[in-house]
């Protein structure tokens, strides 16, 4: 008897058509699955403290929600193109008495560095804490600012 | 229950509210994490409303019902554009009941860099009073 191949795919060997079929059903689920989380991704588990970044013509913004901590508790450095940002959240301690209901408040270290697309002009960056929101100012450096070419009429 | 061990903190997302009445502006709303322990003489309330100034909060305690609203404002001017955004802004909403009662006259609410701090006191518990019999 003669073994007939239904795949052509040499490594496959003896395989029927379905399981062809099979697999890529599956590998379509993965992807709708993924398509389906929509296009606000919130990075699981992430790294504290999650950060916005905005940019303007002149300058990138990046901003990180961390209650609690003032100014003089944060490290804040920058290099090229990277901003780094670490610090420790404490919480304050309690009288001994205190019975706690609910505890869902965190306390800890963090340290996050953040790239930045373009390089910045490192002596010229400002940050500000207020209100439990931290704000970082970097300007572009000189070189990374889009430049306007004029275009000639000949 | 003290932790001295120096562990990372885990970023987390903010807790949306799910609410069945409708927001009449529109935006986000989040339920802010909270610490509440009792002493025998109040109450404390540490919520984490990080971007509420004290302008923006609103306290309200109506019939053993605790109210927290702060309102939180966009900190992006209108010519920024986003490059990267891990977290949405939004108000901060979260209702308590409370078991004991409560003395208003002597609430005291504290928000410094974005974390609030409720103190509410106890009612005393009447002093036991002796009655002199007049006869």
């Amino acid at each position: 008897m003669l073994l007939r191949r239904i795949s052509d795919w040499p490594t496959r060997g003896w395989t029927s058509s379905f399981e062809e079929l099979e697999s890529m059903r599956r590998q379509m689920n993965l992807l709708n699955r993924g398509l389906e989380r929509g296009l606000w991704r919130e990075p699981t588990p992430g790294v504290f403290p999650l950060v916005n970044v905005t940019e303007d013509k002149n300058s990138y913004h990046v901003r990180a929600e961390l209650p609690g901590l003032k100014a003089d508790e944060l490290d804040i450095s920058v290099t090229g193109d990277t901003l780094s940002i670490s610090g420790e959240r404490k919480l304050p301690v309690e009288e001994e008495s205190a019975q706690y209901h609910r505890r869902e408040r965190e306390a800890g270290k963090f340290s996050r560095i953040i790239s930045l697309p373009s390089q910045i002009n490192t002596g010229k960056v400002e940050a500000r804490c207020a209100d439990g929101i931290l704000t970082v100012v970097l300007p572009k450096a000189e070189e990374s600012k889009p430049k306007q070419i004029a275009v000639k009429a000949s | 229950m003290t932790d001295t061990e120096r562990k990372a903190l885990q970023a987390k997302e903010k807790a949306e509210v799910t609410s069945q009445a409708e927001q009449t502006r529109p935006g986000v709303v989040f339920t802010p994490a909270v610490d509440i322990f009792e002493t025998d003489k109040e109450i404390t309330l540490l919520a984490d409303m990080p971007g509420v100034t004290s302008k923006a909060l609103n306290i309200d305690l109506h019939e053993n019902m605790l109210t927290l609203d702060g309102d939180v404002k966009s900190p992006e001017r209108d010519d920024e554009v986003d490059v990267m955004r891990e977290y949405r802004t939004g108000k901060y909403y979260r209702q308590f009941t409370l078991s004991q009662v409560i003395d208003q006259s002597k609430i005291d609410a504290v928000l410094k860099d974005g974390v609030l701090r409720l103190r509410l006191p106890k009612v005393e518990a009447p002093m036991p009073r002796k009655i002199a019999v007049k006869s």
